[in-house]
C-alpha cells in the first residue's frame, strides 16, 4: 500500500494505492492521524487505485469519520471508490456514514 | 489440491490472497466473486491471527484450495484456540456513527459472501474452516 497526500486550503486529500489489510491498515491509520493531530479534520480519501480493502481498512475509515465529525469540526469523504469496495462498505452498513464523490476535484469543492 | 502453509503473520495475508485469487481464477469465477473469496480468506486469516493465536507469530495457517469448474472450496486450518461461531453476533449495521464498533465484521463478510461456511474444532486435527464459493452458472 502507498499513500500520497496533497493539501488544499480547506481540506486534505489522501490517495491510497494497493492493498489495505491488517498488515497495512496501521500505516493508513497513521497517515490519517498525521492530519487530525494538526487539527485538520476535512479529509478526502481517494480509493481509485485500491485493489483490496479488508475490514481492517474499513475500520480505519469509520474511526477516522468518528474523529473528524466530532464537535462538527469536519468530515471524511470518499472519492472514486471501486465497486468492489463499495459493496464491502454496503455489507458493513457503512455507506450512510460517508459522502461519495466520482472525482476528487468535486470532493474538494464540497468543503 | 494445492496447499499453502504460512506463518500466522499479517505479512502472510498478501501471499494467501494471491494463492486463493489464482485458484478462484482457475475455477472460472467472475471478478466480483474472486474479490469476495479474497475478502473471506483475508478476514478468516486475520481472525485466526487475532483470536485463535491471539497475536502474530504464534502458529501456522494452512490453506488448501479445491478447484472444480465454477466451484472453489477453501479449507483453512489452524492450531490455535477454538471458538463458538454461534456466539459471534452480527455487528449492529445501522447504529449511529458514534456507536459503531467496526469490529466483528470479518465473520459477517465470510457468512454473507461465501455460499457454504462450516467450522469444525478438534484437538487432533486443529480448527478447520471450510468455505465454498460457486460461480453463477451453478450458484
Amino acid at each position: 500500500m502507498e499513500i500520497t497526500t496533497s493539501s488544499y486550503k480547506h481540506c486534505d486529500l489522501l490517495k491510497l494505492t494497493g492493498r489495505v489489510d491488517s498488515a497495512t491498515a496501521p500505516q493508513f491509520e497513521q497517515a490519517v492521524k498525521a492530519f487530525t493531530d494538526q487539527s485538520r479534520f476535512r479529509l478526502i480519501i481517494n480509493m481509485k487505485e485500491v485493489d483490496f480493502m479488508s475490514s481492517a481498512g474499513l475500520r480505519v475509515l469509520v474511526n477516522a469519520q468518528k474523529t473528524c465529525k466530532r464537535y462538527n469540526r469536519g468530515e471524511v469523504v470518499l472519492s472514486e471508490v471501486p465497486h468492489t469496495i463499495k459493496s464491502a462498505l454496503e455489507l458493513s452498513g457503512f455507506t450512510p456514514l460517508f459522502k461519495f464523490f466520482d472525482d476528487s476535484l468535486t470532493a474538494v469543492g464540497n468543503f | 489440491m494445492p496447499t499453502l502453509v504460512l506463518p500466522g503473520k499479517y505479512e502472510s495475508l498478501v501471499k494467501f490472497g494471491d494463492f486463493v485469487r489464482q485458484a478462484a481464477e482457475d475455477a472460472g469465477l467472475d471478478n466480483f466473486s474472486i474479490y469476495q473469496v479474497e475478502t473471506a480468506l483475508d478476514e478468516a486469516c486475520a481472525n485466526i491471527i487475532d483470536h485463535a493465536y491471539g497475536q502474530e507469530g504464534k502458529g501456522d495457517i494452512e490453506c488448501t484450495c479445491l478447484v472444480l469448474p465454477d466451484e472453489l472450496t477453501i479449507i483453512l486450518r489452524d492450531w490455535g484456540k477454538p471458538f463458538n461461531p454461534k456466539k459471534i453476533r452480527t455487528p449492529n449495521l445501522t447504529a449511529p456513527l458514534k456507536k459503531r464498533k467496526a469490529h466483528g465484521l470479518g465473520l459477517h463478510f465470510i457468512r454473507q459472501w461465501m455460499d457454504e461456511v462450516d467450522f469444525s474444532f478438534s484437538s487432533e486435527t486443529g480448527n478447520v474452516l471450510t468455505m465454498v464459493k460457486r460461480g453463477e452458472r451453478i450458484g
